[in-house]
């Protein structure tokens, strides 16, 4: 059972993992690694107080609360960032704006941190982190091997966080209104996700869902980048006219 | 300023943004998700079609605000 319990934690733990890793690469890139990775190591902090404080308590926790809330809030920032990106990917196209975008970046500066760069990395690595608590209590306590089911979650999270701290390099060669683009859809797309199972909601195929929701709302960006083209090449010669 | 006038500003702002529309439409869809399935409605494929709405209509707005 031994390798049952790290396997199944392991690769459970993996896609959690990536949902993190994920988010606090993406905002990082966007808004800066400094607040960002405060914002997760301050996240993982309070995890292990919690971890520690609640132990198998973990699972008492209404998760679908937080779903809910965390959920609704990613949506909220991740359509006011896809606004922003289908309007300067329209606007600039692919090549991106970095003047408007680091003017953005400025606002909501707190205590020398980018406020919202360290409350999406906070929430994003509670939320999958209590996730990866939850399945490492959950398969651990069931086969009475917790600290297998600890190192199969851990491992996830420092293979996949590592993963992700080799590609950032490249992440910071896309331009930024094109990285908003993607990080809004990305928030938007969990964002959708949670909140939906916050009030109980079952996506068909389970997490697979995000891939579709993924897809859908490329495809929407993707056609609202063409319209507002489309609107600004109508405007321009009457614009000139006049 | 009172602090905490600026301290609810701060949220408001944080929270809400440019455009109330976005943060009200998304409570309101969600809202409408949960009452869907609180009628017995297996309501899955409710909260995406109302986000692209949303998206349509902040855009729309975005646009009128930078005529």
């Amino acid at each position: 059972m031994s390798a049952g319990t790290f396997a199944a934690t392991f690769f459970a733990s993996v896609v959690e993992a990536i949902e993190m890793v994920a988010i606090v690469v993406g905002v990082g890139v966007i808004r800066g690694w400094r607040s960002s990775l405060v914002g997760a190591a301050v996240g993982f902090v309070v995890l292990i107080i919690l971890g520690g404080a609640l132990g198998t308590a973990l699972t008492s926790i209404p998760i679908s609360a937080l779903r809910l809330i965390i959920g609704a809030l990613l949506l909220i920032f991740g359509l006011q960032w896809l606004r922003k990106g289908i309007q300067r990917v329209a606007r600039k196209g692919f090549a991106g704006d970095e003047e408007e975008v680091d003017a953005d970046v400025d606002r909501g500066t707190h205590l020398g941190l980018d406020w919202t760069a360290f409350v999406l990395s906070f929430k994003g690595v509670l939320l999958e982190g209590l996730e990866i608590a939850f399945i490492v209590v959950t398969f651990g306590a069931a086969s009475n091997e917790i600290w297998l089911g600890a190192l199969g979650g851990g491992l996830a999270i420092v293979l996949v966080g590592a993963m992700g701290f080799v590609f950032r390099d490249s992440l910071v060669r896309i331009p930024r209104s094109v990285l908003i683009l993607v990080v809004g859809l990305m928030l938007t797309t969990f964002g959708t996700f949670w909140a939906a199972e916050g009030v109980h909601i079952s996506w068909p195929g389970g997490e697979w869902a995000l891939l579709v929701l993924l897809a859908l709302y490329v495809s929407v960006s993707l056609a609202f980048v063409a319209l507002q083209r489309r609107r600004q090449l109508a405007a321009t010669p009457q614009e000139a006219a006049a | 300023m009172t602090y905490v006038k600026r301290f609810a500003l701060f949220w408001y702002d944080f929270v809400v943004g440019d455009d109330w529309f976005i943060a009200a439409g998304v409570v309101v869809a969600i809202a409408a998700t949960y009452g869907l399935h609180k009628d017995g409605l297996d309501a899955w494929w409710f909260l995406p079609p109302a986000v692209v709405v949303i998206l349509a209509i902040a855009v729309a707005r975005a646009n009128r605000r930078a005529r």
